[in-house]
């Protein structure tokens, strides 16, 4: 136990004397939690429209106004012709082009039908399909507006109606930082605990003094719980800072319970410094270290379902998400912190991620037995 | 004459120089086996995995439905809703307070609810009511399925009433241009081509120059008659051959697996990334001239660079709709121009006349790291 006490001084100390890097480590992930999630607003507010208007009549003129007060539609452009309207697109001036055809409010009176054209910049198709969405309702209401003024008021609406309302659980505000904080905030306790733990058996190794420790009567497993317990603790403090700032910035109050949280963060961090661990036992230089943790935890991140959702991936890559501790602590920061849940609701996840910590670990030890 | 030739055997010496210096580079990274198959086979493997698995399309969504009329309207309406490809219908409910049981464990992320006189409203009074219910702690996934779903039961309800025609109708056509078939590949494979060579050739080098600090071998450098410059350029050099590799690979596994097409120029969109890859290149020279330890320079270059890099090139979500002051410094991402370059050359086609910006400000920012990190260098050396 002594040793282990003097083995934790030493790498506290070697932790505390790099200034440059404590900054870094708090500072960085800190601003980015503090700025990040203001770009992860997915709210169509802007659409840049070029209006095609063959047509000039009052008709055309009040669809325009419509789409105008709407709050969606950005007025970008009115073009003479489709082709010239395109190029707006090509040139990314512009999202969609809306063409009113030459007799537009004529057909629409004496034909009792007109067709008007869309054409959207479908690179992103889920922009795409809202854009499009929108317009399209704007243009029905302007379409039911026409109708009731037109018509004589029948006895009742002649068109079947379900009228279909929406509401919102969890979030009615839609407010997107209550979701991407917490999401943010496990991807920089991630990134902090992996990279450092991984760099840090390997600097030793790199420069040498792993040697001295190896020759010494101090036992292995001293030696690496010396080497996780400081970034344990850092994981820790990095996540309640984390919180902090949520609170503080973004008013995010867990609807949880806070002891859960931490339950579970603190064996995900075994397992993520396990994982930092074993790199390091496979990587010779700091280089590789780097770049290994890097690669695996750009994909986990990137595979978590923090940013696109896990039910859309196709089946193999859901399959890659459960053996991804990332994704497990997402699931359960989201749950706990807005609707609320229980131990008993993250039970599962807490017993695989577990799972994750001793397999790792167990791994790292014996891997690293075999090298001395 | 005796001058010139002097001048001209000084010239030789210092290209000379130049070239070993470079031949010295290469060592390193060959000598290095593991880095160097890490440094080639992660492009490809982050390629592959995040192109098919990464998409913002919305497809088979659980859907749980509390039917509370259960008549033939319903069942038509539950059905049209099932066999749409956005929507799975996995749950049928009895009460409210199972939607909430299956919300809280994540089941479904949607659901429907009909009243129980559902039928007859419709026949009787041409009016019905139909409620949607979002989990919403993801307020973009409800979004889009609040906004699928009632296009769904929209479209039901034009078909309904199809035999009784409307007067005075708008009809609306689409045309979904670049990409008619809505491909998520199409918008995602462009940006994790910006961000996998970013972060890559970023880390490439940011840790060239600061290893030679930390292992002492930086004195020696020094102490030599190079310049600064040449041999800041030569620790890249060795790197822009790798990323070249990584660009072709990169470029092969998009058009030919993930099956993106280049519309463009190939050389157009080769020449662009490979000012994007030395850009990127000079950025982590940069960190290693602004560094002093491994560590910090790595911990720079990936904690600093990843989530920034993701979350702000436009990729993941439009910048446009992003408050004033992050659009300013989203202008800061060397991966926003260069997924606008892609974008732009590899699925609309376009030329050069339509990305001459974007490459301008690659290029001002690649003379920007480059001077800083010669400036750096300098100070150093005094």
């Amino acid at each position: 136990m002594r040793t282990l006490k003097f083995l934790l001084q030493k790498e506290f100390r070697q932790i505390f004397r790099n200034k440059a890097i404590l900054r870094i480590i708090f500072v960085m992930p800190l601003m980015q939690l503090l700025v990040l999630p203001w770009a992860a607003d997915y709210e169509m507010k802007n659409i840049r429209l070029t209006i095609v208007d063959h047509d000039h009549s009052l008709g055309s003129q009040q669809l325009i106004n419509k789409i105008n007060s709407s709050g969606y539609f950005l007025l970008y452009a009115y073009s003479p012709s489709y082709q010239q309207a395109v190029t707006t697109l090509d040139q990314d001036q512009a999202d969609i082009i809306l063409e009113i055809p030459n007799g537009f409010e004529r057909d629409m009176v004496k034909e009792n039908e007109t067709t008007t054209l869309i054409a959207v910049n479908a690179i992103n198709g889920m922009k795409a399909g809202l854009g499009n969405a929108y317009l399209q309702s704007v243009i029905r209401d302007y379409n039911n507006q026409v109708r009731t003024e037109w018509i004589q008021p029948a006895r009742f609406s002649p068109q079947k109606v379900i009228e279909v309302t929406a509401s919102n659980w969890y979030n009615p505000l839609q407010n997107y930082k209550d979701f991407m904080v917490p999401g943010i905030l496990v991807v920089l306790v991630t990134m902090v605990g992996s990279f450092l733990a991984s760099l840090n058996i390997v600097k030793e190794k790199e420069i040498g003094t792993i040697e001295q420790i190896n020759v010494t009567p101090v036992k292995k497993y001293h030696f690496i719980l010396a080497k996780l317990l400081p970034f344990w603790v850092l994981g820790l403090f990095v996540l309640s800072l984390g919180l902090l700032i949520a609170w503080l910035f973004y008013g995010i109050v867990p609807v949880g319970n806070l002891v859960v949280l931490y339950v579970y963060a603190a064996v995900y961090l075994l397992a993520v410094l396990g994982l930092g661990l074993l790199l390091s036992t496979y990587s010779e230089n700091q280089q590789q270290a780097m770049l290994l943790s890097f690669f695996l935890i750009m994909v986990f991140i990137l595979m978590s379902g923090l940013y696109t959702s896990i039910e859309s991936m196709p089946l193999w890559a859901q399959y890659l998400t459960k053996i991804n501790p990332v994704s497990y602590f997402i699931q359960v920061i989201r749950i706990v912190i807005l609707k609320g849940s229980s131990l008993a609701d993250i039970s599962q996840q807490l017993v695989i991620t577990a799972g994750f910590a001793l397999l790792l670990n167990a791994w790292a030890i014996l891997n690293y037995k075999k090298r001395s | 004459m005796k001058n010139h030739s002097k001048n001209g055997k000084q010239k030789a010496k210092r290209s000379q120089q130049f070239y070993s210096l470079v031949k010295k580079e290469f060592f390193h990274i060959f000598r290095d086996p593991k880095t160097l198959i890490i440094l080639l086979g992660m492009p490809v493997v982050q390629i592959i995995i995040f192109g098919f698995a990464l998409t913002n399309e919305v497809k088979n969504s659980r859907m749980g439905v509390l039917d509370q009329a259960q008549d033939a309207s319903t069942q038509a309406l539950i059905s049209q809703i099932d066999a749409s490809q956005y929507f799975e219908i996995t749950r049928y409910l009895n009460s409210y307070s199972e939607i909430e049981q299956e919300f809280r464990t994540g089941t479904i992320k949607l659901a429907l609810v009909l009243p129980q006189n559902f039928d007859a409203d419709l026949q009787h009074f041409n009016k019905a009511q139909a409620q949607l219910i979002a989990d919403a702690s993801d307020p973009n996934v409800a979004n889009t399925l609040i906004n699928y779903a009632s296009a769904i039961i929209l479209d039901f309800q034009e078909r309904i009433t199809a035999n009784s025609s409307l007067p005075y109708t708008i009809h609306t056509e689409t045309r979904m241009l670049y990409n008619p078939q809505l491909q998520g590949a199409y918008s995602f494979v462009p940006g994790v081509m910006a961000m996998v060579l970013m972060l890559v050739c970023t880390m490439m080098t940011a840790i060239t120059i600061v290893r030679e600090k930390e292992l002492g071998t930086m004195e020696i450098l020094l102490v030599s008659p190079v310049k600064p410059l040449k041999i800041i350029i030569a620790k890249a050099v060795p790197y822009l051959l790798l990323s070249m590799l990584n660009i072709a690979s990169i470029l092969l596994l998009s058009v030919f697996v993930l099956q993106v097409p280049i519309n463009g120029s190939l050389l157009l969109l080769s020449a662009a990334s490979i000012l994007f890859t030395i850009t990127s290149l000079s950025l982590g020279l940069l960190i290693s001239t602004a560094t002093d330890s491994q560590q910090t320079a790595m911990f720079i270059s990936l904690t600093g660079l990843f989530l920034p890099t993701v979350m702000l090139s436009g990729f993941m979500f439009p910048i446009e709709n992003m408050p004033l002051p992050l659009q300013v410094i989203s202008n800061l991402v060397p991966a926003k121009w260069f997924y606008d370059i892609v974008k732009a050359v590899m699925i609309k086609g376009a030329g050069w006349q339509v990305i001459w910006q974007e490459t301008l400000v690659l290029t001002g920012m690649t003379i920007v790291f480059m001077g800083l990190s010669i400036k750096n260098f300098k100070i150093r050396l005094s």
